[in-house]
Order: C-alpha cells, then sequence, then structure tokens
C-alpha cells in the first residue's frame, strides 16, 4: 500500500474511534468543551508517535532477534508508561508553557488503549519505520477529527432536550452511532475496507 | 462473602454502570459467541490478577504498585492469548488486536487498585469472577442483540425465520449499530434506575 493509502485509511476509513472503537474513554471523557478536545488531541499525536517509534525499535531490535515475541505485550506496555512519565518530566521542566496546556492530559493517556492498540497494529501489519510513523500520523489526526467534531456536537447537546434516561452517556453514544454512520461512506474509498 | 460475587454482576456492573471497559465492548460484540469469547478471557484474567495481587499486597511498595499491577495483568494476558492462539485459532483471530489490549481494560487495573490491593485471597477472587461475570454478561446481551437484528441468527439458529436473514438490519453488525446498542442499554440501566427512585450518583466503585 502506498503511505497516501495508510495515511487516508487510518485517518478515515478505519478511524480509530469511530470504526475501530479504541480510545473510547478520554473519548467520552474529555469532549465536553472544544478547548479540551484540542489539548487531548495534541497530546496523544504527541505521545503516540513517540510511542510508535519506542516500541517498533524494541520490537525490531530486541524482541525479534532474541526470540521474545511472548514478551510483546509486557513490553509495550510498561515502555508506553515509563515514556509517559519521561515526557510528562521534560515537559514541566523545559517547557512549562505546553506542559500547562497539556501536562493534565498526559496521565490518561497511558491507559489510553488507542495508543497500545496503534503500537501493536503497526507491529502485526509489519509496517517499515517510514510506514508506521505515517499510519501513526493518520490515527492520531483520525483521533483529532472525531474528538473535535464530537465535542462541538456536545456544546450544541448542552442546550437540547432530552429524555431523562438518555441523559449524559447514551445521548453521547447515539451521537456517536449517527457519526460513525456518517464515516462509514468512506468505504470503499479508493478500495479501501474496513 | 456472597456479596463480593453478587455486586458486580448487576448493581455495580462494569459496562453498563460504571462505563469502564467499553472498547472491547464495542469492538468484539458482533456474535454472541465472540462475545462470550471474549468474556471467559476477561473472566479468566480478572480472578487470576485479583488473587495474585491480593496475595503479594502486603510486600509491594506503594510507591511501585501500579508498575507491578500491570506486569502481573499482561502475564495473565499473555497466558490467555497464547492458549486461544493453540485451541481456538478462528476466535483468536476474530477477536484481533483485542486479546492483548485486555490489559488496558480499565475493568482489570481498576479492581485490581480498588479491591484487590485491600482484600484478602477468597474476597477477591470472588469479587474477580463477580466483576468477570458482570462484563460477560454485558458483552453477551450486546452481541446477542447485534448478531440477532444484524445476521437473523443467533448461534447459527435462525431466529425470525428464512425471509429476515436475507435482508438483515446489517447495521447493526457495522460499527454505528455497537454505538446504539450500547447507548440504549445503558438508558434503559438509567431509567430503570431512575424509577426504583435511586440517585444517579449513588454509584459506588
Amino acid at each position: 500500500m502506498s503511505l497516501f493509502l495508510i495515511f487516508l485509511s487510518s485517518f478515515l476509513v478505519n478511524n480509530i474511534i469511530l470504526m475501530r472503537f479504541l480510545g473510547l474513554c478520554p473519548w467520552l471523557g474529555v469532549s465536553k468543551k472544544l478547548s479540551s478536545a484540542l489539548g487531548m488531541s495534541g497530546g496523544v499525536l504527541f505521545v503516540m508517535l513517540i510511542a510508535s517509534w519506542f516500541t517498533w525499535a524494541i520490537y525490531k531490535f530486541v524482541l525479534l532477534p532474541f526470540d521474545l515475541i511472548f514478551l510483546r505485550t509486557a513490553a509495550f506496555i510498561l515502555v508506553i508508561a515509563s515514556l509517559v512519565q519521561i515526557v510528562e518530566m521534560i515537559f514541566r521542566k523545559f517547557i512549562p508553557a505546553l506542559y500547562s496546556s497539556l501536562g493534565i492530559y498526559l496521565p490518561l493517556i497511558t491507559t489510553n488503549c488507542a495508543i497500545l492498540g496503534t503500537t501493536f497494529l503497526i507491529v502485526d501489519n509489519d509496517y517499515s519505520f517510514v510506514k508506521g510513523t505515517v499510519f501513526t500520523i493518520g490515527t492520531a489526526l483520525g483521533f483529532a477529527l472525531a474528538i473535535i467534531l464530537f465535542s462541538s456536537i456536545r456544546e450544541r447537546l448542552e442546550l437540547s432536550e432530552i429524555p431523562d434516561a438518555l441523559k449524559g452517556t447514551p445521548i453521547a453514544f447515539i451521537t456517536a452511532s449517527l457519526m460513525s454512520l456518517a464515516f462509514l461512506g468512506f468505504m470503499g474509498f479508493l478500495g479501501l475496507s474496513i | 462473602m456472597g456479596k463480593y460475587f453478587s455486586e458486580g454482576i448487576i448493581k455495580n456492573n462494569p459496562v453498563l454502570v460504571l462505563m469502564l471497559g467499553l472498547c472491547p465492548t464495542l469492538a468484539v460484540s458482533t456474535t454472541a459467541f465472540n462475545s462470550l469469547g471474549m468474556g471467559v478471557a476477561v473472566i479468566f484474567v480478572l480472578a487470576l490478577s485479583n488473587v495474585t495481587i491480593s496475595i503479594i499486597r502486603k510486600i509491594v511498595p506503594d510507591a511501585v504498585r501500579i508498575p507491578v499491577f500491570i506486569v502481573i495483568i499482561s502475564t495473565f494476558v499473555t497466558v490467555i492469548e497464547y492458549v486461544l492462539h493453540a485451541f481456538l485459532p478462528d476466535l483468536y483471530s476474530q477477536l484481533g488486536i483485542f486479546v492483548p489490549l485486555i490489559v488496558v481494560n480499565c475493568i482489570i487495573l481498576g479492581r485490581a487498585e480498588a479491591f484487590a490491593s485491600k482484600n484478602g485471597f477468597f474476597a477477591s477472587l470472588l469479587d474477580g469472577i463477580g466483576t468477570g461475570i458482570g462484563f460477560t454478561f454485558a458483552i453477551f446481551l450486546m452481541g446477542a442483540i447485534r448478531e440477532i437484528f444484524g445476521s437473523g441468527k443467533l448461534f447459527g439458529y435462525t431466529v425470525f425465520g428464512a425471509e429476515f436473514v436475507k435482508a438483515p438490519v446489517l447495521y447493526m453488525i457495522l460499527p454505528p449499530g455497537g454505538f446504539l446498542v450500547i447507548a440504549f442499554l445503558i438508558g434503559m440501566m438509567n431509567w430503570i434506575r431512575q424509577r426504583k427512585g435511586k440517585t444517579k450518583n449513588s454509584i459506588q466503585i
């Protein structure tokens, strides 16, 4: 697959939230306001890129040559958890402005299954370094697109009258269902499938 | 003791009440069989990690407890991953990356942190199995509803007759259907609790 198709597939057709159902917790939790949605998207893009580079390198140069693939799950989650800690420390020390806008989202990102899921998908699809990077950028931008659209809809939902039982999460999921239906329209685009 | 077991099934159902572990619930519930497979895998990991954590809870220093929990959980996840790969290869390929992703399922780390690290061996075992059954119940309900409407069958048996199987509501098996079914299941739980006169904020973790 060409780089452009990989990007398009991870960005729209296989959108990480609406099609793959990864990273639903931060998506529901941080989408009440547009500003926090933007912050979260920035944090995810940043951590996802670094995490995919590190886990790709560890998989290629440590786990594969020494026949340790069974340690994949444990190794990847520990790498991501420690990476987030290090990034947080570096931000706090050297880039305080960025820390104050992204800082609170960083711990949340550790337990974000979107990050771990992306690293697994890269390894499973046997992507090269460049393809993996393009895939990660596409996935993170897909996350950003979904969370920004959703937070805008949600700000509007605050003002609407909703049946008591459907308030909160249920109406959010109904919105998600309609958004996902719209994204289903990208299926078959340039011959791409789910 | 029985309370530890039954608490997680309906009253504090991890998915429908506490909204934990939503990603696998939506992603693998395309058929009832896949849902059951995922549910059993989660019961296995949850029960064993709860037991292990409750055994070592007095040795582990507080500062490093989360990494220790994660390593324990990922060990059991790797075990179930290899077992599924060896004995149920079809199910394994259907569940895909959601088997290794059990490790970041918030239900498991949540029970480890909130229950197993404070309670004894037997209570933790019961809590793990009970919460696991609660998860399985929710994901099975999702899978059954989606399979019945999406393909007209349940476990391969026709439900609405042959005409329906020819033109089922395909929407239900595709991703949008997952969002819709979970929305109405959570809405139904809310409705039942509101009718009982309980406030939404009475959830205890």
